[in-house]
């Protein structure tokens, strides 16, 4: 993370703070959108560009341009979706994925098969799981658990009640472990190895 | 273990393993899930595996950009 000095305020800076920053906040908007992860970059970084004179001294640049980042993708959320589709809780709530590899034994010679499975997911097989999810369930699970945020925050950078936030971090992680099963049995994650020999 | 033989059931326990991790539950359900898996082994594991499954999510938290992708990016940062 690049902290930032008041006296730093040049374009060069800002180009300095991007280069370092970049990866982070291209990963971020992989994660928050399908299509147009470097449209969300590109609109970050001109108005992270056009407030850059605000950043504290001292700040985390990168925190600071993920915030930015996550308000653009607010906004365009609000733009895309005029009515949220929430789902009714008492429809997830009776799926643990703990559960389901003990009943099904999916990898039957393993003897850490819950971390087994995990370990079956490459980054492109998470990828793909995330951008199953429902983008309002999506975004508090990846703001939360890849990028460290706090539900506060989450709730304020969603403009979003906390209770809300809470609630669909907990619909989110229940659709997340259901789609790692699904995923896994569509694609026959498991099986990769036992065909060929 | 027996789905009701704590002050709060399994479903109860387990339903609020992530937010017992996250500390974002009172402090009164916290302990009852503290209890609740001081003798649950079956819930431990349902624990222990919401910790793989955060350490999992932490893990695939950054990526590489593409050159083509950064090489645009940086110079529209250029450009600005």
């Amino acid at each position: 993370m690049s902290a930032i000095g008041t006296r730093d305020r040049t374009k060069e800076a800002y180009q300095e703070l991007v280069r370092s920053e970049l990866p982070g906040l291209y990963s971020l908007a992989r994660r928050l959108v399908r299509d147009g992860a470097e449209d969300l970059v590109q609109e970050t970084l001109l108005q992270g560009y056009r407030s850059f004179g605000t950043l504290n001294e001292g700040a985390a640049g990168g925190r600071w341009l993920k915030t930015i980042l996550v308000n653009v993708f607010r906004d365009q959320l609000r733009k895309r979706a005029r009515s949220v589709q929430e789902l009714a809780a008492g429809d997830l709530e009776d799926f643990s994925l703990y559960r389901t590899l003990i009943d099904e034994d999916p990898l039957p010679y393993s003897d850490s098969l819950h971390t087994d499975f995990l370990g079956a997911f490459g980054p492109e097989d998470l990828h793909e799981v995330l951008m199953r999810l429902p983008e309002i369930y999506r975004a508090p699970l990846v703001l939360r658990y890849m990028d460290g945020f706090s539900t506060k925050e989450i709730a304020r950078l969603l403009d979003a009640p906390l209770g809300t936030i809470l609630a669909r971090l907990h619909r989110g992680r229940n659709l997340l472990e259901r789609t790692l099963w699904a995923y896994a049995e569509e694609t026959k994650l498991l099986q990769i190895g036992d065909d060929d020999g | 273990m027996g789905e009701t033989t704590a002050a709060i059931p399994c479903s109860d326990a387990v339903r609020q393993l992530w937010d017992y991790l996250d500390h974002a539950i009172a402090p009164e359900d916290q302990e009852k899930v503290e209890h609740h898996l001081s003798f649950c082994r079956r819930c431990c594991g349902e624990l222990e595996f919401a910790k793989e499954i955060r350490r999992f999510l932490s893990s695939g938290a950054s990526e590489e950009v593409p050159a083509e992708v950064k090489q645009r990016l940086e110079r529209f940062v250029e450009e600005l």
